[in-house]
């Protein structure tokens, strides 16, 4: 089973996403801000990540930053799953190693949409 | 909604649009009139069938629009696109290097986003098709659908849904809470109000047809008459595309699959020819009945 990481400093959305990654077939694993994320995947790199942008500590940037640098980080697909919803952050998320960028609010069809768009379903 | 009026719908849509509803359909009906009811001021369906007989004509223009526009999304399925970028395009841009056109028809358009998907997989093809004429015509019953696509705007939900990321920066530009398709995507396209009963042999001839997921809503004759005149409308080496439930076997020889692409077909050159005008219903069921 593929696993996907859920950072998201809202309990509330990393629950919507549990449910509706687990309906996916993921196992997963949350971190509720980008420094947690990171020691996940320093423990082991999950399949795909889902990303918020704003987070307390490390936000969702730095953290995707900080794992395309660690060996075989470029692996994971990152779906970037925030508020952030102008081009500009898009272009930034892109950029800085994102494969996909989900603006809230989400539903299942569109994470799946997402999901199928990188390969990971 | 009673029995009555359940049929009265029924009648009506399929006199009006083609639509076939089974018997088991109810629900739809009252998920998408009862809200059109309201919208014009009636306390339900029974209130809205009563003015329809009345002959209020803009109220059972809206009812048939209602009933027959369907969800779609950018990149529907993947697959179709994927056969037209990886085989259609490359084979047709090589036997139509002389004439240096292609002309492409989305005959269920919709809200836009098919015939837009096909503008943007061209207009990724760029060193195939640099200084080609392309013409791609969306089609729809619904006029309200048609003024939507004409103006290329979409909700956040709606560029959500199957279109990649990349491809929402590099073609739309977001404005206020919408994202519109830039002008020379939404330039690629023309669009008129068609209703698939009638006679469409105006339109001229097409590389490529793309029918998906219209027909499932048709009978058995009512489809093998549409077929037959949609393989009028191909060229002999064209292409048409249909929804990934949809297939023309056992329902018309018109039409072969193409090699190895499933949903894909070619027009089948041997087959017999078939009426080139629209008919009503009745006079198609005759039609097929007399054939038999």
């Amino acid at each position: 089973m593929r696993t996907c990481l859920v950072v998201d400093d809202s309990s509330v959305i990393r629950k919507v996403a549990r449910r509706i990654l687990e309906g996916l077939d993921f196992q997963i694993v949350e971190a509720e801000d980008g420094e947690k994320a990171l020691e996940v995947c320093k423990r082991g790199l999950p399949d795909a990540v889902l990303l918020d942008w704003n987070m307390p500590v490390m936000d969702g940037y730095e953290f995707l930053g900080n794992l395309r640098r660690m060996p075989g980080g470029d692996v994971p697909k990152v779906v970037f799953c925030t508020t952030e919803n102008d081009v500009a952050h898009i272009a930034r998320a892109l950029h800085a190693g994102a494969n996909e960028y989900i603006m809230k609010p989400f539903d299942k069809d569109i994470v799946t949409a997402k999901f199928q768009e990188v390969g990971l379903i | 909604m009673t029995p009555l009026d359940y049929e009265y719908l029924r009648k009506l849509l399929k006199d009006r649009s083609g639509l076939d509803l089974s018997a088991d359909k109810q629900y739809l009906v009252e998920s998408r009139l009862v809200p059109l009811a309201r919208k014009a001021g009636l306390a339900g369906i029974p209130e809205l069938v009563q003015k329809m007989k009345g002959g209020a004509e803009p109220l059972i223009s809206d009812v048939v629009e209602a009933m027959t526009t369907n969800e779609t999304f950018f990149f529907r399925d993947k697959i179709p696109f994927d056969h037209l970028k990886e085989a259609v395009l490359p084979k047709l841009a090589q036997a139509r290097a002389a004439r240096r056109s292609l002309r492409i028809w989305c005959a269920a358009a919709s809200t836009g986003q098919e015939p837009y998907s096909i503008a943007m997989c061209i207009k990724e093809a760029t060193a195939l098709f640099s200084g080609w004429r392309i013409e791609i015509v969306g089609t729809d019953l619904s006029n309200e659908v048609l003024q939507k696509s004409r103006s290329g705007l979409y909700s956040q939900f709606e560029v959500q849904r199957g279109l990649p990321i990349q491809m929402l920066v590099k073609y739309f530009t977001q404005t206020g809470e919408l994202w519109q398709l830039n002008a020379d995507i939404r330039g690629m396209v023309q669009y008129r109000q068609l209703n698939l009963l009638n006679d469409f042999s105006q339109l001229g001839t097409f590389d490529i047809i793309f029918c998906r997921n219209v027909l499932i809503y048709f009978d058995q004759d009512t489809k093998a008459n549409i077929f037959g005149r949609l393989s009028k409308m191909l060229e002999p080496d064209g292409v048409l595309a249909l929804g990934a439930a949809e297939s023309v076997v056992g329902i018309t020889n018109t039409f072969r699959p193409y090699p190895d692409r499933r949903g894909l077909y070619q027009p089948n050159t041997g087959a017999a020819p078939v009426a080139r005008a629209g008919l009503s219903p009745v006079a198609m069921r005759a039609v097929a009945s007399a054939a038999r």
